[in-house]
């Protein structure tokens, strides 16, 4: 009926027809998966549920919060509206300052509690990272 | 004044397009060898650019703070080099030494393709003023780097303290001969495919280009990791930062326009393929330009967020996408059918099959890159993709992409069989037995790593082998598929056996731990020129009685008042010992972080191994020539 290369022809590009659906299903699959979502102190107090997923919090560092001790790092993150306390143990990076702001990663415990393990380098005393920005444009 | 020449050449410079234009039209119809004129005009210009940029250099040295780009990225207590290297520090800086490796590639192809055709080169030629013009008017519009401020200020503002940095100085030029060196390949593709000359001689012609840029970027992405090792104080060398990500994005890109153009000079096939890569390369550092100046991506790259100048480069991306489509879809004529001349073992399939592996990896990496732009536009959610997200994705995939790379090799064009090749199976056994080896001793007893393990070593063993056989046939493919052996292997045992211990300590304490011991000595202060350093003592003690003493700095810039850590780092050929300091605001502890990453310099060599594979075929080129 048909020749051999439209048969041969036609089974390439099933194949790769194939790979592609594949391919873009597996992308999706783990990105759904991998993805942090970021949270202001305000979002986070309105949350309906505290989900066990990693997720990024930002906002500045409330002044003369910042309490260190032997092995871990306690400090409050602000939007100027709401508040969070945070409780971190690992690298903290040099711009860490009261009254600037901070991108934290962790896990929340509860609306008032995160614990954090990274806190995310700032390369540029005036940089704010945009989520920070946007979320105290807000207030 | 060196302000006023180069701006004044930069205008010069845009003239010339036009003059260019121009004759080259006429050339077109009328003569039968290249105008001289056209020539010399298109020297005249990278003159101009060169001469513009030499002005920007020494508005720098001097310090002239009339100059507002010096003004805002300057200052007079910095060290010579940096000043100059401060040059290209910055958004417009950058930019112009961008202008300048364009017009510098085109006048250096000018001079190398004289036995091609001329109405090649002129069409060639013309592309590529398509895109110079563009850019000197994306210069001179928004982002000019002569901008005059009046009054004059008495002092700058400063270099960010993490670019004052000998590696970080030469990274942005070689990048850029990488990046930008692709519009040469843009523009003479949409050539030879306006003039259906995509050919044997073509792809012989256009693999050197290739090779170069192939070459510059492979070594300005190596030389950008190793800065942010050392100095961003992480450890890490590969954070997949949208930034890195839109550098390895064209380096992917480029790496199977590589592989395609060799089917092309010898087969005659993937005529069309050649040509989509191509453009989708130059493409893509476009896109890369794009993202990172617009502001729509953050990073240490991002250097104003000015919405104009993301306007005007998506505006600019999309013309060249829409010309590049529009000459593609009525000038290109396919001479081949792949389904037709192809067997599935022959060098050609097993090329192909890794060329898919390869588009597979991009586009994990584009989405991974441009996902929370799109989600952020559509649902005002703010996310972020991290590494698990990559690994998870690219890791199985470098499995098989790994096995066809050992065999793919040893196959013959048009037509292989597996007779005779009983060792490629020989060594897959070796290799398999040696990773359960190293699984089981190491008790780190994860399926994956085994079989990628394996597969790192099937390619490594295989290509090892060939350096003894047949000597110099191949040995700028081999080497460089042995370098990126070495590579995989590297980045899994130096992510498998890393350790790290992160601790806040006090001048005169120690941390104790299984089986080291860090002890804090004490603090020196030093002075220089444009900093204030405390430099911390520390010795560390290991079970076996060895110790090592690291000295890290914490740094105080004055101009801009900003604290960077400087690691140091103790190298040797099995691992390095990294260490950093960071002083918390108002307290007594530093917050120290001691890290072993196990074969490091060997990530850096492989690395440099698997660009001199590039630069051994681009000589061997010249050679036969």
């Amino acid at each position: 009926m048909y020749g051999r290369k439209v048969k041969l022809r036609f089974f390439f590009i099933l194949l790769i027809l194939v790979t592609l659906i594949l391919s873009v299903f597996l992308i999706l699959k783990s990105l759904e998966e991998n993805v942090i979502y970021f949270k202001s102190p305000t979002e986070i107090k309105t949350l309906s549920e505290i989900e066990k997923k990693k997720i990024r919090i930002g906002g500045m560092v409330k002044n003369s919060s910042i309490f260190f001790e032997k092995k871990e790092l306690k400090f409050i993150v602000t939007d100027f509206k709401n508040e969070i306390n945070v409780v971190y143990t690992g690298v903290i990076p040099n711009l860490f300052e009261e009254g600037k702001g901070v991108v934290a990663e962790g896990y929340l415990k509860d609306r008032d509690f995160f614990i954090a393990t990274k806190i995310l380098a700032k390369h540029d005393e005036n940089y704010m990272p945009p989520e920070v920005k946007a979320a105290l444009e807000e207030k | 004044m060196a302000s006023l020449i180069g701006s004044y050449s930069l205008y010069f410079g845009l003239c010339c397009s036009f003059f260019i234009i121009l004759f080259s039209v006429q050339n077109l119809k009328n003569y039968h060898a290249l105008d001289v004129k056209v020539v010399s005009i298109s020297f005249l210009q990278l003159f101009f650019v060169i001469i513009s940029f030499l002005g920007l250099i020494i508005s720098f040295v001097v310090s002239d703070f009339s100059n507002e780009t010096v003004f805002n990225h300057s200052h007079s207590s910095k060290p010579i080099f940096y000043k100059i290297s401060g040059t290209w520090g910055n958004h417009e800086g950058s930019l112009l030494l961008w202008l300048l490796v364009l017009t510098l590639f085109i006048s250096l192809f000018l001079l190398k393709s004289k036995n091609q055709p001329k109405q090649y080169r002129i069409l060639t030629l013309l592309f590529q003023q398509v895109i110079i013009i563009g850019f000197f008017i994306f210069l001179i519009k928004t982002s000019n780097p002569f901008n005059y401020i009046f009054p004059i200020p008495t002092e700058g503002l400063g270099l960010n303290p993490i670019l004052q940095d000998p590696a970080l100085a030469i990274h942005p030029p070689i990048l850029y001969l990488g990046y930008v060196g692709s519009s040469i390949i843009f523009s003479s593709a949409l050539a030879a495919m306006s003039l259906d000359y995509v050919s044997k001689e073509w792809a012989k012609h256009i693999k050197q280009w290739v090779l170069v840029s192939w070459i510059f970027l492979t070594l300005g992405i190596l030389l950008g990791s190793i800065w942010a090792y050392y100095e961003l104080g992480w450890g890490g060398f590969w954070f997949w930062d949208p930034v890195e990500n839109v550098s390895l994005m064209p380096w992917l890109a480029l790496t199977t326009l590589l592989h395609c153009v060799l089917v092309l000079e010898k087969r005659l096939i993937l005529t069309s393929w050649v040509v989509i890569l191509s453009i989708a390369t130059f493409t893509l550092s476009m896109c890369g330009t794009f993202l990172v100046r617009s502001g729509i991506l953050n990073s240490v790259h991002t250097f104003a967020n000015d919405p104009e100048r993301g306007m005007f480069i998506l505006f600019f991306l999309f013309s060249l996408i829409f010309l590049s489509l529009f000459i593609f879809f009525f000038f290109h004529k396919t001479k081949s059918k792949i389904t037709n001349s192809l067997f599935w073992l022959s060098k050609e399939s097993s090329i192909l099959i890794n060329n898919l592996f390869m588009m597979y990896f991009l586009s994990v990496v584009l989405i991974g890159t441009t996902y929370p732009i799109f989600l952020e536009v559509v649902s005002s959610e703010k996310i972020s993709v991290g590494p698990p997200f990559y690994n998870k994705l690219l890791i199985p995939f470098l499995i098989p992409f790994l096995i066809v790379m050992a065999i793919g090799p040893k196959l013959k064009w048009i037509k292989s069989n597996l007779e005779e090749k009983t060792y490629l199976f020989v060594f897959l056994i070796i290799s398999f037995l040696l990773s359960v080896f190293i699984i089981k001793k190491f008790n780190m007893n994860y399926l994956m790593n085994t079989i990628l393990i394996t597969s790192a070593f099937y390619l490594f063993f295989i290509t090892l082998r060939d350096f003894f056989i047949k000597r110099s046939k191949n040995l700028s493919q081999n080497l460089s598929h042995f370098g990126f052996s070495l590579l995989i292997l590297s980045i899994l045992f130096n992510n498998i056996f890393s350790t790290e211990i992160i601790t806040n300590l006090k001048i005169g304490e120690t941390h104790k731990s299984k089986n080291i011991k860090i002890k804090f000595e004490s603090v020196d202060k030093k002075k220089e020129a444009n900093y204030n350093a405390i430099i911390g003592k520390f010795n560390i003690y290991h079970y076996d009685d060895a110790v090592e003493f690291l000295r890290p700095e914490l740094r105080v810039y004055n101009q801009p008042n900003i604290v960077t850590s400087e690691a140091d780092i103790k190298t040797d050929l099995f691992m390095d010992k990294f260490i950093t300091m960071n002083l918390v605001q108002n307290q007594d502890y530093f917050n120290i972080r001691y890290q072993v990453k196990p074969f490091m310099i060997w990530i850096w060599l492989s690395v440099v191994l698997i660009s001199c594979g590039g630069l051994i075929s681009l000589l061997k080129k010249k050679y036969e020539d």
